[in-house]
């Protein structure tokens, strides 16, 4: 049995805060979609094929120098609440998570690499970097993608590249994301106009929002949307070019704000630091709204703290509800888990003197 | 606001996706965000795709009918109606056999129809070969297009030496 508990504590690679930008640049992220030859997609698969697939893709990971040591783990030996604690940590997405039939999927011990098996294509592989990362994302992705492929033998079209359930992810199967913390753009209302210029480069960008018009802990993703057409290089060097301006037009942000000091912001930030010392009831939406706020205040010098970059990112997974059940070691109602919430944060936040 | 989604519940969740230069807001009620979650990207996107294909914006069930209704996948099965329904295909053998109506869809969402990427290192030497020429030619037209003719013609007396080389290959076979 997998020991998710002591995973609760270790920080997963998107966290660290260590690559470049990454008081901007949460973290980047590449997969690759892939599909075996001689297979159907997924929806049509009988369960026999399923379990052949599962076990064809679990021998060839095992080969592979980067998830030799990995984590294999069968959607059949896994809980509701080990499946949304994945989840959380980005290893698996919305939809392997409930999927009702068998799936699988491979982990590295850092957390860096995964490999989805029966996502929506047979393979999914994930690689992820905290900062600004794409090429070194890339490399690695790369170099897995060789290796598996030695003994795997993927559905390929000369001309539409790999073939995909979905054909908006044929040709490369390449989706970049970056994940963008950019509470500055959106303090200063600059954001729209990011977001609708990105829109011009055929660049997809995604806000989840909460109440309001801002975006949820003001964390933003965004990716590119045309899989096929260029070269893999390509396609990640112009997410990467588009992301650096909208860094240097974040940093600008916060500079100014930092030297202007305006009362506005700094009475948001402020009322956010005070909420969250005494909160007794902490939903996860308000909680990451009034996180985003402290991590721009820290990081301004507004707010003193020796909190890092990486307790605040890990606090942000920390809050999540899979996180505080695994860390509690039970399950835990919604009313509890707000409590626990409320509970973690004020910890963590008791060397800020208001 | 209401929910986008069942037109009842009243939406607590706001979704902005910006997809073809197009702004999207997308409200869901709590119940319907829970169920689909949040990745709304294919769904929607290739939903408004099929529905435009047609130039009528129809539901995607009906949007294909006239033109793709006889069409379906001798190898798994899939219908393009299954496929408007869903936006998944079936097997890899879809992609031939709905190629009349997938490609101009593919053309429209990928703005391409060519891929220029990896390839997988197993392929034979003669479809490698094809694969390279088909690069060259396939960068010959974007250099024409973009009337960049010194490239052009670079490109030409390469794809010359490559077709050459590649027919006394063949003759020594």
């Amino acid at each position: 049995m997998t020991d998710f508990k002591s995973w609760v504590h270790r920080p997963a690679e998107w966290i660290k805060a260590e690559g470049p930008s990454s008081d901007v640049v949460v973290s980047s992220r590449l997969r690759l979609a892939r599909n075996l030859e001689g297979f159907r997609f997924n929806q049509k698969l009988k369960a026999s094929d399923r379990r052949e697939i599962i076990g064809l893709i679990e021998t060839a990971v095992k080969k592979t120098q980067l998830l030799k040591k990995s984590s294999f783990l069968r959607s059949s030996e896994l809980s509701e609440l080990e499946r949304e604690f994945l989840l959380e940590r980005h290893m698996i997405s919305r939809e392997h998570a409930e999927e009702k039939n068998e799936n699988a999927v491979a982990i590295s011990s850092a957390e860096d690499v995964s490999v989805m098996i029966l996502e929506e294509d047979h393979l999914r592989l994930q690689v992820f970097q905290s900062g600004l990362k794409l090429t070194e994302a890339w490399q690695k992705i790369n170099a897995l993608d060789d290796e598996l492929e030695k003994n795997l033998t993927y559905a390929f079209s000369l001309s539409l590249g790999y073939l995909t359930a979905c054909p908006t992810n044929v040709g490369t199967g390449l989706r970049a994301s970056c994940m963008v913390h950019l509470p500055g753009l959106v303090l200063t209302k600059q954001v729209h106009k990011v977001l609708q210029a990105l829109a011009k480069l055929n660049l997809a960008a995604r806000g989840l929002y909460g109440e309001g018009t801002q975006a949820a802990g003001n964390l933003f993703q965004f990716s590119n949307q045309m899989t096929l057409g260029q070269r893999e290089e390509e396609i990640i060097d112009n997410l990467e070019r588009v992301i650096r301006q909208v860094v240097e037009h974040e940093k600008e942000a916060r500079r100014l704000f930092a030297q202007k000091r305006q009362t506005k912001v700094e009475d948001q930030i402020w009322r956010a630091v005070g909420t969250l010392k005494s909160a007794r009831v902490m939903a996860s939406g308000e909680a990451t709204q009034l996180l985003s706020l402290v991590e721009l205040g820290v990081g301004t010098g507004l707010v003193k703290s020796s909190l890092t970059l990486e307790d605040l990112h890990g606090l942000f997974l920390m809050i999540q509800p899979a996180h505080l059940q695994m860390a509690s070691g039970a399950g835990l109602s919604p009313q509890e888990r707000d409590e626990a919430r409320a509970n973690l944060i004020r910890d963590k936040l008791s060397g800020i003197q208001l | 606001m209401i929910c986008t989604l069942c037109g009842q519940q009243e939406a607590s969740i706001h979704l902005t996706e910006i997809l073809n230069d197009q702004m999207m807001e997308v409200h869901l009620c709590e119940a319907c965000a829970q169920e689909k979650g949040t990745d709304f990207k294919t769904h929607f996107h290739l939903g408004e795709l099929l529905g435009g294909l047609t130039g009528a914006g129809a539901a995607p069930a009906t949007a294909g009918a006239a033109s793709a209704e006889s069409a379906a996948c001798e190898s798994c099965g899939l219908s393009f109606e299954e496929f408007a329904k869903t936006g998944r295909l079936g097997c890899p053998a879809c992609y031939k056999a709905l190629s009349r109506v997938l490609l101009p869809l593919i053309k429209r969402v990928q703005r391409s129809s060519h891929h220029a990427g990896k390839k997988p290192a197993h392929l034979a030497v003669s479809e490698k070969a094809a694969y390279d020429l088909r690069l060259l030619q396939e960068r010959l037209r974007k250099s024409v297009e973009m009337e960049a003719f010194e490239d052009a013609a670079k490109l030409r007396d390469e794809i010359k030496k490559f077709e050459s080389k590649s027919a006394k290959k063949g003759k020594k076979k």
